[in-house]
């Protein structure tokens, strides 16, 4: 510490010291901390707070488990479904994302001339300044009753009356992959552009398939970027908020939806913490869990 | 104004690694002091200490009689020159050589005064409004210069400034350096492993391997009366016979190499006092290349042997001739290139001699790598 | 590598529909802003007007749906996204550039654990980072009694403000990480050497280095700020940002006058592009051989 003082200069160290430990500990640890701790108490009026009510409880787990007391069900098949939907609609969503980036990440990196490879970056980038529930909009207004896609359909005669594509939850789908497309296509670029062209060309004259190049050359080299892609992709799936608001139909409904509800329409903040600990919980063990699977550090996940 | 600098049994450890180990030396007030040796030997680490980077692990460094401990860089009044030179990329030339000004606060007018002023000490008129990248690689280090002498140091610091130059620039610039040493009057403390820089530009020089000062004189005691075989062979060239006291007479040492028998002088130790040999001590008798000639051209040349020749190289205004004696020592000698050399050939056998006066004795020890 | 013709027609199909599928939508929605009829639509096309853009109109069933021009939350909303993010800005970005700095002066075993603490916030979930926030310092309101700390922890502004540095000073990190990673340290050194103070070394060598990267994080603040949903819809309260009135307006209902937003958003951006890519040009002439 003493020498942190003196290679800084007192007034600049201060000031260092400061805004870390705001940051930290202030803005970053101290809120986690204290919804996991509210996640285990009761739903008390403030007032009531701290007081000899307010014990430790794990009600609200049990209540995401079981259900309230009043159910005549043996488990709270509302909210498991939700969550499981949630998540499993996510993974089937980074898949498809991945399936989907994977070919332009690679011809973007490899094949294209430096030029093309600029602007189509650029092109890429522009659709997502503009923001995700605006996009999500288009996309429903493409998806609508008497949007776009029913109309040619219609006319092109392939079906007889408008197809609900919300209630079919294409339209959710089609919007959670439109999201997060730039999230998984730069990771995928940037790793590909580290592979060494040579090496294809290689494989090429010793006399392997298109497929086989890639499954065994370019694939194992890109992992750091499948592992971050994936990782981003998921993780901003699961936790999506507006995308879901605008596209989801009264059959769908997301996990955060869920939490939102509990927070601002049932007014129960300590319900609505620990579905959030949850939803941090399987989160970060996804994250751990690409991490360890493609062995790649914290460090190359993130962009 | 100038500042005597003193190093007083100064050792620098990195966890188990000793980068220094009981340096003493004293520097005079006004002296171009050249730290000579190979890379690794510490010298840039003392520099280092002694412009406050670095505090000794034991050992003081007194500037002036002053014990420097706690004090830092830049309340030293000492000025470093980087290897790297660490101009200011987003400063103009100008600025740059004001800046230590502009820190302590001098108005715009002096420091653009003082700026000017010290553009044409170091022959750069005129180029204070450029920025760093458009100079040469000489123009930059002469900005250096000027950038650390504009608040008048005691003592100027410069860890291989020259390094990055080519060899006519590299030789242009000591002796613009040393002119400017002589006009300025400052300490100079100069670090390189180039002899030849350290020899032509400096008042003394002091020799370092691995971490300690093996020797401290004159650039002309360095060279010709070295207190070690690593001083020996790293400044300039030199034979280097082993072999063992025969008998030692009258301040000359009689030594067994080989298979003869050579007369030269005890050298000087450390404490300036020749070495007391007796016989049966092992030692290595060294020779410089050019006290060597042929046998029969000079007639003080006690000594004599006589070699096979394995190679001639032309080296400009030099021939460097190798050979490799019967009992399997290599020589080398020089000649100048207008010497008729058309009776020598490869694995021609000549005979050899030198004066003992030219031949020092030391106990041995290991030489400089080659 | 060139591939083969049959995969070059592929690929070239495939990039063609990429684009397609990630422009299609933004075009489409665009040209509905155009479209008088009450509800976003190519068919039926009523006639084509800029009353999305203005005044609005009055439904068929006697709502009242708004033109950009005329609609007060919106303007409402816009100035106060503009108020979060100038905090979260001034903010995230010497929180990030005092983060980075440390980060090069800690010995390695603290530096990977501070690394991946400054890390974290990117891998939290928007919603909770905004859900965290409101419930401790709506505690911390209620501990404050009545006064200036419970009217603070209930400001849905100053929530927002602090909700969004927690995971922008992450982005502001790591641009000045990758800034610093090329500094020469040798010219701290010199400054010192010339007799400058720690804080004039800090100030006359750091921070003028530093300065492309204060302005680009600066920039990426402002934007990821502006445009934040997960993180603000939770931490704002009882205020409005554009998003949330975007969000708000397309659940109530949905009107071309959220397509005419839209398509404003995306001229702003299309000038803003092309405006950086200008920059960047000229930059890349002036940096010269």
């Amino acid at each position: 510490m003493n020498s942190f003082y003196k290679k800084n200069g007192p007034v600049i160290a201060t000031f260092f010291l400061v805004a870390i430990i705001f940051w930290l500990v202030f803005l970053i640890v101290i809120p986690q901390l204290y919804m996991l701790d509210l996640s285990f108490r009761p739903n008390l009026p403030p007032l009531l707070r701290g007081g000899p009510d307010d014990v430790y409880t794990l009600t609200h787990y049990k209540h995401f488990l079981y259900g309230s007391e009043t159910s005549k069900d043996a488990y709270n098949y509302v909210d498991i479904g939700v969550f499981f939907d949630t998540i499993i609609t996510a993974v089937l969503v980074t898949i498809i994302n991945l399936c989907f980036c994977y070919p332009i990440a690679f011809y973007i990196a490899k094949l294209a001339t430096p030029n093309t490879a600029r602007l189509l970056v650029l092109a890429l980038v522009i659709p997502f300044w503009i923001n995700e529930l605006l996009r999500s909009f288009a996309i429903r207004i493409l998806f609508a009753g008497e949007g776009v896609i029913n109309n040619i359909l219609l006319e092109l005669g392939l079906i007889s009356t408008a197809v609900n594509f919300i209630a079919l939850d294409i339209a959710l789908y089609t919007g959670l992959t439109y999201a997060y497309i730039l999230l998984m296509i730069f990771p995928l670029y940037n790793a590909l552009e580290t592979l060494d062209t040579n090496q294809l060309e290689a494989a090429k004259d010793l006399g392997s398939s298109t497929v086989r190049t890639h499954w065994r050359i370019v694939i194992p080299h890109a992992k750091a970027g499948i592992a971050s892609g994936c990782t981003m992709v998921f993780m901003l799936t699961a936790g999506a908020l507006a995308t879901p608001v605008v596209l989801s139909s009264p059959n769908t409904y997301w996990f955060t939806q869920l939490i939102y509800q509990w927070f601002n329409m049932n007014d129960n903040w300590s319900r609505g913490s620990a579905y959030s600990i949850i939803l941090l919980v399987v989160s970060v063990t996804f994250v751990l869990l690409m991490m360890r699977l493609f062995k790649v550090t914290i460090g190359e996940v993130v962009r | 104004m100038s500042a005597e600098v003193e190093l007083q049994n100064v050792s620098i450890a990195f966890g188990n690694f000793y980068a220094a180990k009981n340096v003493n030396v004293k520097i005079g007030a006004g002296e171009f002091f050249s730290f000579l040796g190979p890379s690794g030997c510490g010298k840039t680490t003392l520099l280092r200490a002694v412009s406050g980077f670095l505090e000794p692990s034991q050992g003081k460094v007194l500037i002036d009689g002053q014990d420097m401990a706690g004090i830092g860089p830049n309340k030293r009044p000492t000025s470093l020159i980087f290897q790297n030179l660490a101009l200011f990329p987003l400063m103009s030339v100008a600025d740059n050589i004001a800046f230590s000004l502009e820190v302590r606060g001098h108005d715009k007018v002096s420091r653009r005064e003082r700026a000017d002023e010290l553009l044409d000490l170091v022959a750069l008129n005129g180029q204070g409004d450029k920025k760093v990248h458009e100079l040469s690689g000489g123009q930059k280090q002469r900005v250096a210069i000027a950038r650390a002498l504009a608040v008048e140091p005691k003592v100027l610091l410069l860890d291989e400034p020259l390094s990055a130059l080519d060899l006519k620039l590299r030789q242009k610039m000591r002796t613009e350096l040393r002119a400017i040493q002589q006009r300025v009057g400052i300490t100079f403390i100069y670090i390189t492993h180039d002899q030849g820089e350290a020899l032509t530009m400096s008042d003394r020089v002091g020799v370092m391997n691995e971490g300690e000062l093996e020797q401290v004189g004159s650039c002309y005691d360095v060279y010709e009366a070295p207190c070690t075989p690593f001083v020996a062979t790293f400044v300039g060239e030199n034979n280097a016979f082993y072999g063992k006291v025969e008998k030692v007479e009258g301040g000359k040492v009689k030594v067994q190499t080989g298979g003869s028998s050579f007369i030269g002088q005890a050298g000087l130790g450390l404490d300036k006092k020749n070495y007391k040999f007796k016989a049966g001590d092992e030692v290595i008798m060294f020779v410089r290349p050019e006290a060597i000639s042929l046998k029969g051209s000079s007639k003080k040349a006690q000594n004599s042997f006589s070699a096979e020749i394995k190679t001639i190289e032309f080296e400009g205004n030099l021939k460097n001739i190798f050979l490799r004696s019967k009992e399997g020592v290599d020589i080398r000698f020089s000649v100048p290139s207008s010497t008729d050399t058309s009776g020598m050939a490869p694995s021609k056998n000549v005979s050899l001699s030198f004066s003992q006066d030219n031949a020092v004795v030391l106990p041995t020890g290991a030489l400089a790598l080659d | 590598m060139r591939p083969n013709l049959a995969i070059q027609a592929f690929l070239g199909l495939y990039i063609f529909i990429f684009f397609l599928y990630l422009f299609g939508p933004l075009v489409i929605m665009s040209v509905t802003a155009f479209n008088s009829a009450e509800f976003p639509a190519i068919t039926p096309w009523e006639c084509f007007s800029f009353r999305w853009f203005n005044e609005g109109k009055i439904a068929y069933d006697g709502q009242r749906l708004a033109g950009l021009v005329t609609d007060r939350p919106l303007h409402e909303g816009i100035v106060t996204s503009l108020i979060i993010a100038a905090g979260v800005v001034t903010l995230s970005v010497p929180i990030g550039m005092a983060a980075a700095i440390v980060l090069t002066q800690v010995n390695s075993r603290l530096r990977t654990l501070f690394y991946s603490m400054s890390i974290m916030p990117v891998l939290f979930p928007g919603v909770i980072i905004g859900i965290s926030t409101v419930v401790l310092w709506d505690r911390i309101a209620t501990l404050g009694g009545d006064g200036f700390i419970s009217e603070l922890g209930r400001n849905g502004i100053f929530l927002t403000i602090l909700g969004q540095t927690c995971f922008i000073s992450t982005y502001c990190f790591l641009i000045f990480v990758a800034r610093l990673q090329r500094f020469d340290t040798t010219q701290e050194e010199a400054a010192l050497d010339l007799g400058a103070s720690q804080s004039q070394v800090f100030m006359k060598i750091l921070v003028p280095y530093l300065m492309p990267a204060i302005g680009s994080s600066a920039v990426i603040a402002f934007l990821a700020s502006f445009e934040n949903y997960n993180t603000t819809v939770f931490s704002i309260l009882s205020e409005q940002t554009l998003t949330t009135v975007i969000a708000s307006k397309v659940r109530l209902g949905i009107s071309p006058a959220i397509s005419a937003l839209a398509l404003v958003i995306i001229c702003l951006t299309l000038i803003g592009a092309f405006f950086y890519e200008i920059s960047r040009r000229s930059n890349q002439r002036k940096k010269g051989p």
